[in-house]
């Protein structure tokens, strides 16, 4: 029998809150915040006038007035262009990005019947079947043991959009910028994957969910800090960084789009078509930050909150079930969930804007940059990053 | 080689800019040993020049995002120094330099040449006399004055219709130097007004005599200066 649990459990209930509450808000939200941010770093103001009648937010409405003006405008096809590809461009660079986001833990487990208690994490262990426990809402919608792999397939997907919408355009220079679209794509794709592989490695998991509830090792709770991969793998997130931002074609690696001068491969879109590229665009920068905050900071734990409470220091005592040491403030389901929610948040909006700090600092480089950055660089230095994690981990951990 | 004893001869002026050369060879002078300067290392990686890089962008935003302040413009408006330190000096203002508009306005320099204005005599009355030497110098043509007589035995002329069109207006100042009256000013500070309508940018007499200030220069340009003549005579540019 279908219980409201049962519908709230459903991935499709937890995808529509993701992009509802999540992608969406946050990728329009960039779009005026990029414009203010880079403002502020210029010793400009940026956007802040766009309002409805008095209210005006500092601007934050400007994102409506963009939709609004993107909507109403002509869309125009050019002649000789491939109508039914150019059409389905737009989609094939949008839709892989919202399907990735399957993978992602944005929150903890919720056990509904357990939501004003506090957490008994011992009972959890040793009664996972106990009534109090039933109809648990896991925060994630496709969890399985090859996420993150799964996420480099689907986003490899995303690739296409580019490349197709260069072809279907009809238009050389487009065509052009959509083989930089791709190259680029491809190269950093290699250097993306090995670089995460040093994480799989540490955790000894390729699901986004373990290694946030986890963290690095098993002898610290998953939400200290010190547990999380940024102390274990900094080479491994300095690489997957830079290579993640090269996968959002951003500045410094716009080569495919080149929006002042070259265009590259949606020279020919309009209105909302070209509008939902760049919608697409600000999606991935909210996908890249949750995977990096999923991966290396812990994904939705709050620091020192453990299920039943903050604990600095201590442990809880799995024979005697209390807790030993340190400092322990126990609190209420609910808020702990709450909590931990706002962090995804907080973690992905902080990575967000620090995107948007390297998108405005740096400048853009030039094509063979870009590939010996990538080859070079990023390739052995990720290949090196494999080895040693692994050398340490036969040698001082166990090997396991 | 025939071109050889050319080049030869080149040789002593010819070591390549910035290189050390370390030996030249016995056999020919062009075959040298040099040292070769290559980039440095954090110029090769981009990681130092980076995060150098970030550092003064992050600077600037938090500057700019946390400290309260107008603008810099209207800050050095009311005469207070821009801060210069942030983090270990006074954490008072913020940098930007936007100037909002239609809020805030920066002060133009004193000779700015503003709309025009027609004086007023003490009466009220216009003080042109309509002598036509505006229109006259006028390279634009924009300055149409049709006289009339007046009462006054003493000042003959007055303008019926004095009209400008600030469309055709080159904005030059000619019409203000030759004006033996002090009649026709253009220190008023505004800019002309966006209309929709080419008619509505032509000034009248009316319009230019509401901006008018009462002049108390002598006619004829006798008597004390007008700049400095009195407390009433003139209002600083900008004020209106």
């Amino acid at each position: 029998m279908q219980t409201v649990y049962d519908i709230l459990d459903w991935p499709g209930t937890k995808w529509l809150f993701v992009v509802l509450v999540l992608v969406m808000p946050l990728a329009s939200l960039l779009t005026w915040a990029e414009r203010r941010q880079s403002a502020m770093m210029q010793d400009r103001l940026g956007p802040n006038r766009a309002n409805i009648g008095p209210i005006k937010l500092k601007g934050i409405l400007h994102f409506v007035a963009d939709a609004v003006k993107m909507i109403f405008k002509e869309d125009f096809i050019p002649a000789n262009v491939h109508k039914g590809l150019f059409t389905l461009a737009p989609i094939l660079a949008l839709a892989p990005v919202l399907i990735a986001f399957c993978i992602i833990p944005f929150g903890p487990t919720i056990y509904p019947h357990a939501y004003t208690s506090t957490l008994d994490t011992y009972m959890l262990a040793t009664e996972p079947t106990n009534a109090m426990f039933a109809d648990s809402i896991r925060m994630q919608m496709f969890q399985v043991d090859f996420g993150l792999i799964f996420y480099f397939a689907v986003l490899t997907l995303a690739n296409y959009g580019g490349t197709i919408a260069g072809w279907a355009s009809y238009n050389k220079w487009a065509l052009l910028g959509g083989l930089r679209s791709s190259s680029q794509m491809m190269s950093y794709e290699v250097a993306m994957g090995l670089a995460l592989m040093g994480a799989f490695l540490v955790t000894g998991s390729l699901e986004p969910g373990f290694i946030a509830s986890h963290g690095a090792s098993d002898s610290m709770s998953g939400s200290n800090p010190l547990n999380w991969l940024w102390l274990w793998q900094p080479v491994g997130f300095l690489l997957f960084f830079t290579a993640a931002i090269a996968e959002t074609k951003r500045a410094p690696f716009d080569i495919p789009e080149g929006e002042p001068e070259i265009i590259g491969y949606f020279v020919e879109y309009s209105g909302m078509r070209w509008g939902i590229f760049f919608l697409a665009e600000f999606i991935e920068i909210v996908f890249i930050s949750s995977v990096i905050a999923t991966v290396f900071f812990g994904g939705w734990q709050v620091p020192f909150l453990d299920a039943d409470g903050f604990r600095i220091g201590g442990y809880i005592d799995q024979v005697n079930n209390i807790s030993v040491g340190g400092v322990f403030t126990p609190l209420p389901h609910w808020l702990v969930t709450t909590l931990q929610f706002m962090a995804f948040g907080v973690k992905v909006i902080l990575l967000c804007w620090f995107q948007l700090l390297v998108r405005w600092t740096l400048p853009r480089f030039r094509a063979d940059q870009l590939m010996a950055l990538g080859w070079k660089l990023l390739l052995p230095l990720s290949l090196a990053n494999i080895m040693v994690t692994a050398l340490i981990k036969l040698l001082f951990m166990g090997g396991t | 080689m025939s071109a050889s004893h050319h080049d030869d001869a080149h040789d002593a002026h010819d070591a390549p800019a910035g290189l050390k050369v370390l030996s030249v060879s016995t056999v020919h002078p062009r075959v040298r040993t040099v040292q070769v300067s290559r980039p440095e290392a954090q110029d090769t990686t981009f990681l130092a020049a980076t995060a150098k890089g970030l550092g003064v962008t992050l600077k600037h935003f938090a500057r700019n995002f946390f400290l309260p302040g107008k603008s810099k413009a209207a800050r050095t408006q009311a005469g207070a120094p821009p801060a210069e330190k942030f983090f270990f000096g006074k954490l008072d203002r913020n940098d930007i330099e936007t100037v909002q508009y239609p809020e805030e306005k920066v002060t133009y320099p004193e000779r700015f040449r503003g709309l025009h204005r027609l004086t007023l005599r003490a009466d009220g009355a216009v003080r042109c006399v309509a002598c036509m030497c505006c229109p006259t110098v006028c390279p634009a043509h924009c300055i149409t004055i049709i006289p009339a007589e007046t009462d006054d035995k003493g000042i003959e002329k007055k303008p019926a219709v004095f009209e400008i069109d600030e469309l055709r207006c080159v904005v030059c100042g000619l019409c203000v130097e030759a004006c033996p009256c002090d009649a026709i000013r253009m220190d008023t500070g505004e800019h002309a007004k966006p209309v929709e309508d080419r008619a509505n940018a032509i000034e009248t007499r009316e319009t230019m005599m509401a901006r008018g200030v009462r002049s108390i220069a002598t006619q004829g340009g006798e008597g004390p200066n007008w700049r400095t003549g009195g407390p009433a005579a003139t209002k600083k540019p900008g004020e209106h």
